[in-house]
């Protein structure tokens, strides 16, 4: 890889000690682990090891039972989505949730919303301010409909899109926010290769471009060795491993949990 | 004695305007605020008048003199259309240097050869992507020593220093410019219309692809005749959006341009290109065939998908407009009633759909480059788009023939262009001789000299004959016009051009030349046939799965039946009735070598890969299993296996005994 721009520096959120159960079901158990600036983290493991419920304790939108969440010095017991997403985190779903029966345009534009600051009926009657705070709106979600080569999807409605374009949508809208802390719900989910290969470039350019730190969930392993700065590996809710795509690549442990050997 | 001096003065001001630099500083004169180039960007048209275009192309023009570039150098230019990239071409004509245009996907095998032969020391690269191909070519051992970008998306650890961004060059040329003054002018000045303009290699459907030498001459006079015969104007609008590389574009979108002063369009992306099209509502409008008969099916798919009442009136006023619209487009007598009805039919069918396809404004649209089908070009002109043919090539700066308004027919290519003579050799081949006609094959006296004769004439190596009106008429390649083992006449071309013009088949080949009868290779069109199988609860996955479906073999078996009972009329090609075929498991590809760039077939080389399944057309066989290599879009490997059927298609006894060709 070549070097990046931007330095990796300190730590942007720190995870201690995070449990989190569902009645009997033991979700995530006394998990550690800190993301840091301008890095991109991928969290990895089987299906069912906690991954997505990670993420959705970081964003707010579980709340853990046991364990603290440190993000840009403040510690919280737990965080609300829209406190996370207020302070610069945004996110994409694994399963896309985007507005089907709207446009890829206005789809971004809805990224936008926090950073909204007009009132309602300005910006019904599109007057003064209102105008020019669309006008400056529209300009950046122009660029990442530039930066994430989609002008030729810009009207079209996102429902009648492959679903490849559908995760591009949905990261632009995450990009409109202009996020510091960028969380990937499985980008590259059910995809083929070329468009794999396609979102694996866009994703290391916004960390690159931007600076924007990343943290993503994924199974394929072979994708997450190549993009990752760092790598954190649960299995069964616990981290395993935590550590340089070689150092996970080479640990036991991994190899276990991926392979399935010698489970008792 | 007065319209003498009035000539000498035209004369003499046509003779100082000789090269695209002096065009352009006569433009920035006369018209400095009127729009020269316009480009999409961030959503937004941005546009730059033709004074503007002057100050950047003198600050480019002057960057690249200081990195070194000198006369007679050659600069390789690579990207989509973008306004940079032409003004490079007219920045490195200021400086007496040659722009080598280069097909924007081509992959690297195919540009080292031009690069090499061209010896290309200079390079502007649209992006990233290019940047990287040059790169590599100077891995490879290639003379590129300077390249200039335009799009610094992705370059930002890119540290050799023999890479220039589009800004930094122009900077350094500003600081030039004033420390050199009358430098530009003088160089400006020293160009002359002999001066070679630009190097076009040709797409090659044979062989290594030649370097087709075009002067300043050449060019502006070309455009000229063209922008009388057709009464082209400063005001008109046109959408650049076909390759650099290819001479069309560099008439319609820049020699023209800089000749008439008309504004040229570049796209947001090659994918927007229909809908930009559409925003931009071009005046004058140039596509080959095959996107003409893409903007239909499109249409017909949409229609077929719209409310009841919507496709009844469009069915019956498309049946007026088949009736009387071409006439009345041609200036002929129509009845009363029929005018009527027509005027109708624009208020709700013809001028909500000219506005769909961004035809609104369009006075005048031309096609080339293959034939096109006759339904096709109806339908365009029955309403109201004046589309009309034109037959030419590389080596004649494009014009050979043109269609004259009011004398349009779908089979001809027209009357000789102005300036442009032609004759028929005696085996049938078309020459012709005028103003365009081509320097030489760049390092190549003998491909030269095969093709150009000492007087002038060139080679076109088309069969061709004039009809009773004086238009000319295409049959085929010349050498791709062959025999059957009967002896009848077989023009491989003619049928599969035949075959194409269903819009289920998007590629055909026809084989037959020594052959006992005609058999063919059919690709189908993904778009149509996968709408039309989705309507039919047709499952697929891919391609090659449609392409294998019972149904899809059978739709595609009526349309070759069509088109043997079409043959048969014609006592001639009766025999080159199609009594095999099969459904290619992959759609042809220039990336496979299969296709030209300009998507043409390359006949030979696919006879030699797929001399198994043409075999197997001839044997009897019904069912082949074939493995064939195929490229991926990111230059990757990989092997298609599939199972192919071989079908048997009817044929029509023709009612007289087939004659043999004497």
């Amino acid at each position: 890889m070549t070097q990046k721009a931007r330095q990796i520096g300190d730590t942007l959120l720190k995870v201690e000690g995070v449990s989190l159960t569902f009645g009997g079901v033991k979700a995530l158990t006394d998990v550690s682990f800190e993301i840091r600036e301008h890095e991109v983290l991928a969290i990895i493991g089987p299906n069912g090891a906690g991954k997505s419920s990670m993420l959705n304790v970081i964003n707010g939108f579980y709340h853990p039972q046991e364990g603290a969440i440190t993000y840009k010095g403040e510690t919280r017991k737990q965080m609300r989505p829209y406190a996370a997403a207020k302070s610069g985190i945004a996110r994409t779903f694994q399963n896309i949730a985007l507005f089907k029966g709207m446009s890829t345009l206005d789809n971004i534009m809805t990224g936008r919303l926090l950073k909204m600051h007009c009132n309602f009926l300005l910006q019904a009657l599109y007057l003064g301010p209102a105008r020019e705070e669309e006008l400056r709106h529209r300009a950046s979600v122009e660029h990442i409909i530039d930066f994430l080569e989609i002008q030729s999807i810009r009207r079209t409605p996102v429902g009648r899109l492959p679903y490849g374009l559908q995760k591009r949508v949905e990261l632009g809208r995450a990009l409109a926010a202009e996020p510091d802390l960028l969380l990937l719900d499985e980008p590259m989910a059910g995809m083929n290769v070329e468009e794999k290969e396609d979102m694996c470039r866009f994703i290391l350019d916004v960390n690159d471009e931007f600076g924007t730190t990343i943290a993503l969930i994924e199974h394929d392993m072979s994708v997450v060795m190549d993009i990752s700065d760092r790598v954190v590996v649960l299995d069964y809710g616990r981290k395993i491993a935590d550590g340089s795509p070689d150092e996970v690549r080479a640990n036991p442990e991994v190899i276990e949990a991926y392979l399935g050997i010698r489970h008792n | 004695m007065n319209d003498t001096q009035a000539e000498a003065a035209r004369v003499s001001e046509a003779d100082t305007l000789d090269t695209f630099p002096k065009l352009l500083g006569d433009l920035a004169r006369r018209t400095p605020d009127h729009p020269a180039i316009r480009e999409k960007d961030y959503g937004i048209w941005q546009t730059w008048s033709w004074g503007q275009v002057a100050e950047e192309v003198r600050a480019l023009a002057c960057g690249l003199a200081a990195i070194g570039l000198k006369r007679g150098d050659k600069i390789a230019i690579i990207g989509d259309n973008r306004p940079r990239l032409y003004w490079t071409m007219t920045a490195a004509q200021v400086l007496g240097a040659v722009p080598v245009p280069l097909y924007q996907d081509a992959v690297i095998d195919e540009m080292v050869y031009v690069v090499d032969h061209a010896e290309v020391r200079f390079a502007m690269a649209e992006d990233q992507e290019q940047v990287d191909k040059m790169l590599e070519l100077r891995r490879r051992g290639s003379q590129i020593e300077q390249i200039v970008y335009d799009d610094d998306r992705g370059l930002r650890h890119y540290d050799q220093d023999f890479l220039h961004s589009f800004e930094e060059v122009q900077a350094a040329g500003r600081e030039y410019d004033a420390a050199n003054p009358g430098f530009y002018e003088a160089a400006i000045a020293r160009g002359k219309s002999e001066d070679t303009a630009i190097l076009l290699y040709t797409s090659g459907t044979t062989g290594q692809p030649k370097g087709v030498v075009l002067s300043f001459g050449n060019l502006v006079q070309t455009a000229k005749n063209s922008i009388g015969f057709d009464g082209l104007t400063k005001d008109e609008d046109v959408l650049a959006y076909l390759p650099m590389a290819w001479v069309g574009d560099h008439l319609f979108s820049y020699g023209q341009s800089y000749v008439a002063g008309f504004c040229v369009s570049c796209p947001e992306s090659h994918d927007t290109v229909l809908h930009d099209l559409r925003e931009l509502g071009p005046t004058y409008f140039f596509a080959p065939p095959a996107i003409f008969e893409s903007i239909l099916t499109t249409v017909m798919i949409r229609m077929e998908d719209a409310s009841w009442i919507k496709r009844k009136m469009f069915s019956y006023f498309m049946a007026v407009a088949k009736r009387c619209g071409i006439r009345i487009l041609d200036g002929l007598p129509v009845s009363f009633g029929d005018r009527v009805l027509y005027f109708l039919g624009k208020v709700l069918v013809y001028g909500p759909l000219r506005n769909t396809l961004g035809f609104s404004r369009i006075r005048l649209a031309y096609t080339a480059g293959e034939a096109i089908g006759p339904d096709i070009f109806d339908f365009y002109r029955s309403i109201g788009v004046n589309l009309k043919q034109l037959y030419g090539s590389t080596e004649a700066s494009v014009s050979i023939t043109a269609q004259p308004d009011g004398e349009v027919l779908p089979d001809t290519v027209g009357r000789p262009s102005p300036g442009v003579e032609i004759k028929i050799t005696d085996d049938g081949e078309v020459m012709f001789r005028s103003p365009g006609v081509f320097q030489e094959y760049y390092k190549d006296p003998e491909a030269t000299a095969q093709t150009k004769t000492e007087d002038g004439w060139v080679h076109t190596g088309d069969a061709g004959f004039f009809s009773e009106n004086g238009h000319l008429k295409i049959i085929d390649r010349a050498q791709d016009v062959g025999k059957l083992n009967d002896g009848t006449l077989f023009a491989p071309k003619y049928v599969e051009n035949k075959l194409k013009f269903f819009p289920e088949i998007r590629e055909a080949v026809a084989f037959g030349h020594d052959r006992d009868y005609c058999a063919a290779f059919i690709n189908i069109d993904l778009e149509a046939v996968g709408n039309w199988a989705e309507r039919n609860n047709i499952a697929y996955a891919s391609y090659q799965e449609l392409a294998a479906q019972p149904e899809v073999l059978q739709v595609i078996k009526r349309h070759i039946e069509a088109v043997n009972r079409d043959l048969a009329g014609d006592p001639q090609l009766a025999g080159s009735q199609i009594k095999r075929f099969l459904v290619l498991h992959k759609e042809l590809d220039p990336d496979d070598g299969e296709l030209t760039r300009t998507r043409k077939v390359r006949r030979s080389f696919v006879s030699e890969k797929y001399a198994k399944l043409i075999e197997a057309l001839y044997s009897g066989t019904e069912r082949m299993h074939v493995e064939t290599e195929m490229t991926f879009k990111d230059g990757r490997k990989g092997i298609v296996a599939a199972d192919i059927d071989i079908l048997a298609a009817e044929t029509v006894e023709t009612a007289a005994p087939l004659k043999k060709a004497s």
